[in-house]
């Protein structure tokens, strides 16, 4: 396939893990921000290929992953009316919350559908003028200004029966709570490509300056990955802390100004909860009062829901790098894709359930075919 | 750490599922995947359980005096009615017929089931009738008995249809899903994913086009081909319907206490289906088919097999896409296109579209 085909070439690949290999005089510890990166590298076994010379820590990077609790026991609330059509992307449908998730509440009867756009869901509404019709607008800066488009489209359209729980999060602030966390031991990012592919990198620059962190803004094949790899090895080695970029086919320094412009409009920074994280300030995204008649939130009354995390689900530390997924006493046993405790294992995105489909048996025998 | 328990934790039906606490039947039941394993062990086989029943093959073989003959039935839900390539009616037809072919059994009849709904037109009933007969036509198996009821508006998707067939086994070809054996090689009949993306292209609302018609289709032709140039050196035959390849691999390896190893770069996946796959965020090893078979055969046949299947024209695809071992027993791994190697296991329930 164009623009793939010539990511996933093995030559190519096995070629830059040589490179990384002379480059690497010691081993570096390098975070992947996003989950689609997580993936490519533990589905594609990138982290036994660069063993020795790369040790990777899985970034907070999945919006799946740290979609808080509460945020899930509110979303199920919702679907759980009869007045409502709850709408969201599909792999949030399966994430725990408290008591049940929203697949489970739609075979009780609520009515949840997946849809793949937020657009879908605004037309939905549309055609639903006597039922409430609620998005789930999660997800990084990717995601949000077709989310933001959506609630703009509302307003113009004059659809008064859409709103969305916003669970929105920023990839700059949890660097930071990363870098300023006493036991960080990150060297380097790998940015998320998508997110700056909207945001561009400037944001990233003065990170880089004030911790010293070399940051790549990187794709998602496995090639993308080693190359950004390779970026950041050679910064590190030559003492160097800048942002760079390796997709090129994808990322200018400033972004999608257009897109950006529209998320500035319809969403303001708010402080947000992380899955097993905790609240990180100004981290997330929130409806401005402009538009907060389409914040599911308020026009349905869902503050005083509130909850707890699971106390066995390592989540947090996983997701801040401070432990592998299989290090948790619960992975694999008491936790796993069909219960999962925490969300990293929700996902196919997410860093656990990543470790369970695709690392467990590493020692497999070269084929012959 | 992983790799040590990693036997412990084959998944598939080797270990036990870990109990889950739905109190009602979810949509993921309905998947092909671990849920719909549980499903069966917990509930349908502690009540109705046989040791016939309990050999869980794609059709049952019973002896009725001297003869073996395998009954096989299924039940089709799809929605949408038509789509690229078919629709319900010669898909049940397709559908029971190859449950029966898997086993190397010929089919000879069949019975077909209909709840339909109040309002379902006529147009698009007769439609799916005629698909129905032609297709049963085709592979000279007819529907000798069956049965219509209709239920209110809403009680049903437009139709549902059962069919249930019966064929008979030949001497000496007996393949089934625990005789796969360490150093076989697998072999897949045709292109993979076909089926599964043409339905969602004609059920949601995707935004873009996909040019994907179903794989429906009668595999038996091609088991005659296999039987007539290997005859019981085929040790395994699976048709893998929902949850696609990895799911139908892993009851194999399963059920024969064995492991299963392929090659990504073998995967023979058409562009549409691996664009299509790229953008919603799901993997053509867990999409579903309906026209492609997967064949266990000892290494020496390999190529044989894919000769013979390649002789008939659903089979022009045909090619070796990975082996049997006897290492990680119960487990599916797979050698990844740029040298690494991952497991492939049996998902929960249904895939589910990535968010981004």
């Amino acid at each position: 396939m164009k623009y793939l085909a010539e990511y996933r070439n093995a030559a190519v690949a096995k070629a830059l893990v040589h490179r990384i290999r002379q480059s690497a005089t010691r081993t570096w510890t390098l975070m992947e921000v996003c989950g689609g990166q997580t993936h490519t590298i533990v589905r594609q076994g990138l982290n036994d290929m660069l063993e020795g010379a790369i040790e990777m820590i899985h970034g907070p990077g999945c919006p799946v992953c740290v979609t808080p609790l509460e945020q899930i026991d509110r979303a199920v609330h919702l679907a759980g009316r009869d007045d409502i059509i709850f709408t969201s992307f599909g792999d949030m449908l399966r994430v725990p919350g408290s008591d049940c998730d929203l697949l489970q509440v739609r075979a009780r009867g609520g009515e949840v559908r997946v849809v793949y756009s937020p657009l879908d869901a605004l037309e939905l509404a549309r055609k639903n003028p006597d039922k409430q019709v609620v998005f789930f607008a999660v997800g990084f800066e990717t995601t949000a200004p077709a989310n933001a488009m959506a609630v703009w489209r509302a307003r113009e359209l004059g659809v008064t029966n859409f709103s969305v729980l916003v669970s929105h999060v920023t990839v700059p602030p949890a660097m930071v709570a990363l870098l300023e966390s006493p036991d960080n031991r990150v060297q380097a990012f790998l940015a998320a490509g998508h997110v700056c592919t909207v945001m561009g990198w400037t944001e990233y620059e003065p990170i880089a300056a004030k911790y010293r962190v070399p940051i790549i803004v990187t794709g998602f094949e496995p090639v993308d990955i080693l190359e950004g790899t390779l970026m950041a090895v050679q910064q590190l080695e030559e003492g160097r802390h800048e942002v760079e970029n390796q997709y090129v086919r994808s990322v200018r320094r400033e972004g999608n100004r257009p897109a950006q412009e529209l998320v500035s409009k319809v969403f303001t920074l708010v402080n947000r909860k992380w899955r097993g994280i905790g609240e990180i300030p100004m981290s997330g995204f929130g409806l401005t009062e402009e538009f907060a008649a389409f914040d599911a939130e308020r026009k349905f009354g869902l503050e005083d829901i509130r909850a707890e995390e699971s106390p066995e689900c390592r989540a947090g530390d996983v997701l801040v790098g401070r432990i592998k997924p299989m290090e948790c006493p619960a992975f694999g046993t008491r936790c796993n894709p069909e219960h999962p405790l925490g969300a990293p294992m929700v996902s196919s995105e997410g860093a656990c359930a990543a470790y369970y489909n695709f690392a467990r048996f590493r020692s497999a025998p070269p084929l012959e075919v | 750490m992983a790799e040590e328990r990693g036997p412990a934790l084959a998944g598939g039906l080797v270990c036990p599922v870990p109990t889950t606490q739905y109190d009602r039947v979810q949509l993921g039941h309905g998947s092909g995947g671990k849920m719909s394993a549980a499903l069966l062990r917990d509930r349908f086989l502690p009540a109705l359980g046989n040791p016939v029943l309990q050999e869980l093959g794609d059709a049952a073989v019973v002896g009725i005096g001297p003869a073996e003959v395998a009954i096989s039935t299924d039940t089709f839900v799809v929605s949408p009615l038509e789509f690229p390539g078919g629709n319900i009616g010669s898909l049940a037809v397709h559908g029971t017929l190859n449950d029966l072919a898997m086993m190397g059994a010929r089919p000879l009849y069949l019975s077909a089931g209909f709840v339909l709904e109040e309002g379902l037109s006529f147009e698009v009933l007769d439609r799916i009738l005629a698909a129905m007969g032609k297709a049963a036509a085709e592979a000279g198996v007819p529907v000798v008995t069956g049965d219509t009821k209709v239920v209110e508006r809403g009680k049903a998707d437009g139709v549902f249809i059962n069919t249930t067939g019966i064929g008979m086994r030949r001497a000496g070809f007996t393949p089934g899903p625990s005789r796969a054996r360490p150093s076989d090689a697998v072999v897949v009949s045709g292109m993979i994913g076909r089926h599964g993306i043409a339905i969602m292209s004609a059920r949601e609302n995707l935004g873009f086009e996909v040019q994907v018609q179903s794989d429906s289709a009668n595999l038996y032709p091609m088991v005659e081909r296999l039987r007539g140039a290997l005859g019981g050196t085929v040790h395994v035959l699976r048709d893998p319907t929902r949850g696609g390849v990895a799911s139908a691999l892993n009851e194999i390896a399963a059920a024969s206490g064995v492991g299963v190893e392929l090659d990504e770069g073998a995967l023979p996946v058409p562009g549409p289906v691996a664009a299509a796959c790229e953008m919603l965020g799901l993997d053509p090893l867990y999409v579903a088919n309906e026209g492609i078979l997967l064949a266990f055969v000892p290494a020496p046949f390999a190529d044989e097999a894919v000769d013979a299947l390649r002789m008939h024209p659903l089979g022009r695809d045909a090619r070796q896409i990975g082996r049997v071992t006897g290492e990680h027993p119960g487990m599916v791994v797979m050698r990844t296109a740029i040298g690494g190697t991952r497991v492939v296991d049996m998902l929960p329930g249904d895939q589910l579209p990535r968010i981004c």
